[in-house]
Parts: C-alpha cells; sequence; structure tokens
C-alpha cells in the first residue's frame, strides 16, 4: 500500500507537468488567420549566410512562421528535395537532366526560381603578387597540368589547388566552366591533389593562411583576408568579381543562385519564395555580397530564366 | 459492556489488518516467485536484442552495397584506384580511401601507443596517489572533448604549426589527422592498460623484488610483459576508435582522394567520404550504394579489430 501511495503522486506529478507544457503550448493564441507553419530550406553552403538573413527578416515579418535553414550544399539540398526532407532547396547550380527525372520518379517536380546571381570568385594569398589569371590558365592549375607559380608570374611556389566537396553546386559549377572548359563530353578532372574541403570558409581560412594556395567560392565570401584574382577569358579582357562585372556578365564566371520548391509553390512556402524576391529579401542578398535579381535586369537571357519554368528539360 | 465494546472495536480494527499482511506477504512471496524469471527473460532478451542489431545493420549494409555491385565490377571496387563519384561515368576505387584511412590509423597508432602505455605505467606503478588521481580524472575530460573542437583547433592552430615546422605546402595533411587522432585514442589506451598493469598480482611484485630487482627492472621485465594482453587489448581498442573516426579527419585532412606515399600529404579516409558525400546522394543511386559499400568495408575493418582486442582481453582475464 505505502508503495502504491507513493507511486500514486509521482506518476500524478509527471502527468500534470507533461499536461502543463502541452496546454501551454495550446494556450498561445493565434490569429487563425495569421499563416503559421515550419519551412525547412536546405542546400547551397555559398547562399546559406544570404538565405539565413532573408529567413530572419521573413520571421519578423511572420512570427509563426518557422524558418529553418541549413547548408551542405546544392547537391545536398537537391537530394534532399528529391528525398521530401525538405520545402526548399537552395542551389548554386541548375538542376541536371538526371536529377529532373530521377526527381519526377520520385514523383516531385521541382520548380526552378533565380533568387539571385553570383559570381565565383578564384581567391588566392594577399601575399601572392599574381594579379590576374585567364580560365585556361585555371584549367591548367586545377587540372593539375600547372603546379608552379612562376608560370602565372608568381614566387618560385608550389601550387595547392583548393575546392569545395563534390556535394557542392560551386565545385559542380566550376567543374564544367573552369575543368572540362564548358564543353560536356570533356573528360579532364580535378587534380586528385586538389583539396577537398568541406565549407567556404574553410578555404577562406586555408587560403588567408598558405601563400601557395589557390581556392575558388562564391562572391558572398569575398573579404580583406584573401584576394580576389581579376579572370579573362580568350585573350580578352580581365574582370574582376564585382556587383557590376556580373550584372553585365563580363565576369567570365557569372551565375545565377536557385530556388527549388517541389512544384508551384503554395502557401507559406509561396509566401517566403515572394518574400525573398521582394526588395527587402533582394537587399539581404546585397549585404551578403551577392547580386540582386530585381536591380535592372543583366542581360535578356539570364531576365528569362527569373520567372523560372517547370522541369525545363524532359 | 463498554470494555466489551471498545474490544470488539480494536479487533475489527486488528483483524483486517493482519489479514492485509498475511495477503501483502503471500503475494510478495509470489512475486519473487514470478519476478525471478521474468527479469531473467528481460535480460536475456535485451541480450539478445543487441545481437541481432548488430547482425541486422550488417545485413542492411550487405543488402545496399551488393546493389552496388549489380552495376560495378565488385574488382573495380576493390582495386580502382580513383574515386570520382559524379563523373561521367563515375568511378568508386576504394584503394585511396582505404589507404588513406591505413595511413592515418598508422601514424595514430605510432604516435598514441608510446605515449598511452607510458602513461598508464605512471599512472599505475610510479606517481603517488594524489598526483594519481588528479591524472586520472585528467584522462576522463579528455575522453569528453568532442571530436568537432579538436577538428577546429587542427584547422585553426596545428595544421599552420605543422605547415611551418615541415616547411609543407598545406596542413591540411594526414599527419595533423594523425596527432588530433592520437590525442582521441589516448584516454582509451591509458585506461585500459592502466587497468591491465594494476591486475597483475601483487606476489609477481614481490617475488622480483625478492630477488633484488629494482623499480624499474620489476616495472619493466615483469609487470609489463604479464600485462601484455591487457595492453595489445587496450591497442586494439584504441585503433578501432581511431579508425571509426570521422569529425576530425574530415575537417583536417584535406580530403584529396589520392592514392597517398606519405603522411605529410593530404589524404581523404573511409569515414570522411561517406560523411562528405553521404548528404548529396539519392537514396537508390549508384553514389549511395557505393557509400553503403564504403561503409561494409569500414564495418568489417573494425570488426576484425574489435574482434582481435576481444581475444586478447579474453586472455588477459585467464
Amino acid at each position: 500500500m505505502d508503495d502504491k501511495s507513493l507511486m500514486g503522486p509521482r506518476t500524478q506529478a509527471i502527468l500534470a507537468s507533461v499536461l502543463a507544457a502541452i496546454l501551454a503550448g495550446c494556450g498561445e493564441s493565434v490569429d487563425p488567420n495569421e499563416p503559421q507553419g515550419f519551412i525547412q530550406a536546405k542546400g547551397s553552403d555559398t547562399m546559406v549566410n544570404a538565405i539565413q538573413m532573408v529567413s530572419e527578416e521573413f520571421m519578423k515579418q511572420y512570427p509563426h512562421i518557422f524558418v529553418a535553414v541549413t547548408g551542405g550544399g546544392s547537391g545536398v539540398g537537391i537530394a534532399s528535395l528529391i528525398n521530401k526532407t525538405c520545402d526548399v532547396a537552395t542551389a548554386s547550380r541548375e538542376m541536371k537532366p538526371k536529377e529532373i527525372e530521377l526527381a519526377n520518379q520520385h514523383g516531385v517536380y521541382p520548380k526552378e526560381t533565380v533568387v539571385a546571381y553570383d559570381g565565383v570568385a578564384v581567391i588566392v594569398n594577399r601575399n601572392n603578387p599574381v594579379d590576374k589569371l585567364t580560365i585556361e590558365d585555371l584549367h591548367n592549375i586545377f587540372t593539375g597540368k600547372a603546379t608552379n607559380w612562376k608560370r602565372f608570374g608568381g614566387k618560385d611556389l608550389p601550387i595547392v589547388t583548393l575546392s569545395r566537396e563534390v556535394s557542392s553546386g560551386t565545385h559542380m559549377y566550376f567543374k564544367e566552366e573552369v575543368i572540362q572548359l564548358g564543353k560536356k563530353d570533356n573528360k579532364d578532372e580535378f587534380s586528385k591533389e586538389t583539396l577537398l574541403l568541406t565549407s567556404s570558409q574553410a578555404i577562406v581560412e586555408e587560403v588567408a593562411g598558405n601563400e601557395e594556395a589557390i581556392g575558388y567560392l562564391g562572391m558572398g565570401y569575398l573579404s580583406d583576408r584573401t584576394k580576389a584574382l581579376q579572370i579573362g577569358k580568350g585573350g580578352g579582357e580581365s574582370y574582376l568579381p564585382t556587383v557590376e562585372n556580373v550584372l553585365k556578365k563580363t565576369y567570365p564566371l557569372s551565375r545565377g543562385l536557385y530556388a527549388y520548391t517541389n512544384g508551384e509553390p503554395q502557401g507559406i512556402v509561396k509566401r517566403f519564395i515572394d518574400f525573398t524576391l521582394s526588395p527587402a529579401g533582394q537587399k539581404q542578398f546585397t549585404e551578403a555580397g551577392f547580386v540582386p535579381v530585381q536591380i535592372s535586369p543583366p542581360t535578356a537571357e539570364l531576365q528569362n530564366s527569373t520567372g523560372g519554368t517547370v522541369a525545363r528539360r524532359d | 459492556m463498554p470494555a466489551g465494546t471498545n474490544e470488539s472495536i480494536v479487533q475489527s480494527h486488528v483483524k483486517p489488518r493482519a489479514l492485509e499482511v498475511g495477503f501483502h506477504a503471500s503475494m510478495k512471496r509470489l512475486w519473487r516467485k514470478i519476478s525471478e524469471p521474468i527479469i531473467e527473460l528481460c535480460i536475456r532478451l535485451s541480450g539478445l536484442i543487441v545481437v541481432l542489431f548488430v547482425f541486422l545493420i550488417f545485413l542492411f549494409l550487405l543488402r545496399d552495397s551488393l546493389s552496388l555491385f549489380r552495376h560495378y565490377p565488385l574488382v573495380q571496387f576493390l582495386t580502382g584506384r580513383k574515386w570520382l563519384p559524379i563523373s561521367d561515368p563515375p568511378q568508386f576505387g576504394v584503394v585511396p580511401l582505404l589507404l588513406g584511412s591505413v595511413y592515418v590509423t598508422f601514424w595514430a597508432v605510432v604516435i598514441c601507443v608510446p605515449l598511452g602505455v607510458g602513461s598508464a605505467m605512471f599512472i599505475a606503478e610510479v606517481a603517488p596517489k594524489a598526483i594519481k588521481n588528479v591524472l586520472k580524472s585528467f584522462v576522463e575530460i579528455l575522453a569528453a572533448i568532442p571530436s568537432v573542437v579538436l577538428g577546429f583547433l587542427g584547422i585553426i592552430w596545428l595544421g599552420p604549426v605543422l605547415r611551418d615546422t615541415f616547411h609543407l605546402s598545406t596542413g591540411m595533411c594526414g599527419l595533423t589527422g594523425s596527432l588530433l587522432l592520437a590525442f582521441m585514442a589516448l584516454p582509451t589506451i591509458i585506461s585500459i592498460s592502466e587497468d591491465a598493469l594494476t591486475g597483475v598480482p601483487r606476489s609477481y611484485r614481490e617475488a622480483a623484488y625478492g630477488l633484488g630487482a629494482t623499480h624499474w627492472q620489476t616495472l619493466w621485465r615483469v609487470i609489463l610483459p604479464s600485462a601484455s594482453s591487457g595492453i595489445v587489448a587496450a591497442v586494439m581498442l584504441g585503433i578501432g576508435r581511431v579508425v571509426g573516426e570521422t569529425m576530425v579527419v574530415l575537417m583536417v585532412t584535406g580530403n584529396a582522394p589520392v592514392v597517398p606515399t606519405s603522411i605529410l600529404q593530404p589524404l581523404r579516409t573511409l569515414t570522411a567520404t561517406i560523411a562528405g558525400e553521404m548528404g548529396e546522394t539519392v537514396g537508390g543511386s549508384e553514389h549511395y550504394y557505393a557509400l553503403f559499400a564504403v561503409g561494409l568495408v569500414l564495418f568489417v575493418i573494425t570488426f576484425a579489430v574489435n574482434f582481435i582486442a576481444d581475444l586478447f582481453l579474453r586472455r588477459a582475464r585467464r
């Protein structure tokens, strides 16, 4: 009897506290008309800081919508969109036809929205005298054909190439544009000695401390600690990755930043995408160092893709 | 009469209580009879469940990795020297990853075994009681440092220091990983070796002293050899810890999928490959199955290492 009477109050206390917790959760009065819910945005490591800033502004405007932002790489975002574990996949590259096909097989129909523009900056240590390189130079450096800075007018030092992991959209973009020189059937690969780092910040840290290093990343990660190179293409002039050069598309490594949703965005996800494209949302991209889509359209081609198309290639 | 009523009242109070007590006692006896087999059953079940889990994990790994070999030849997986998972066509050669893990582990062991066994000897045999207690708790704190914190220190501090010391192109190399992993395996090695050393019977020591051996001679020639099985087991468990560690190597070894020829080179381990690439694979793709195959290779290695450790631990107990 004594044992039972001891157990009684304890279980009651636990039950009461659980109930209280549940009631407290329900007790908060929410206007039923006010949008509420949970959005999972996952993907591009290049965009993660900008998207985080956008979502913080967004959550100020809609206090009952919670947005969780995670990075990992564009590949991670696209994979989780296909595996249906996120609502918005952010990507610093377009989805590949193979991925769209795979998504359709899983009953996911990706809808693309261009949310900003970016230039893939190539960075070196501040003490490196080299200021400009061409796409062909970069090709030779990153495929391991050129291994000494001397060849490019630098010091007599070996070149250490830094790359992002294969899950990164920037890795994929760089591979297509620089390693394969834009040709799909090109079989060149990143040199095997290339270091594959897990985040853009890790590349910044390594380049800032290593005179022999060269790496690439989204222009949002540029800072005084590293030096961005001017990039030229095919004997033409070289340009720095600035907002203006990316807008004019004179910077050779300019690209779009994308948000993918399953089908036409609806409900709170639509609100989030709309907010991202609104002046308030675009302002965050500018602050993060990217190029907003809202100011004067860069080129007709880019302008066309701003609206987005459903599963363009089939 | 009043007395009688009083008595009857008392009786009526006592009687049910006595009954209740008797009932309780018999219930207790009954409960004891039932409870022992129940508890025994529960313990047996939990033991079996653990075995079942290991078996199921193995089956799961096997099933998904075998799916790879339907499209990709096993020989090419085991002997391929290129790991290019996103190329077209992809190449899944496990040799660079396997050798990366072997290199990092080997050097971690070379670094941490002498250090670990040495400190175990000091703690068990030499240190005065006060220092011994302090050291033991510090070793436990060492075990509690999260690996991601060590990885962070590796990027910010250890990597640049090694780069400048050895005049390397980059501090993100195998040695940075080996040093941090050695640090992580130390607590395991120290505490298990220390147990083995203190477990050596007193009579051995007394016999050695009786024959005129010095403290050092006793420690080196008598106690250490008789604790050797336990120490080998400690080393094997340390190796198991090092092989399976992921976060540190992912952060500091540079992850270049080369076939390594030196520990001062960037390299990529089995664990870092799985952790770095798992997020981007879509369930059911070739790349996804390839990572499971890598996981199977890792599982086989850690299983073998733990099995050997177990053999030695058994021998130590005998």
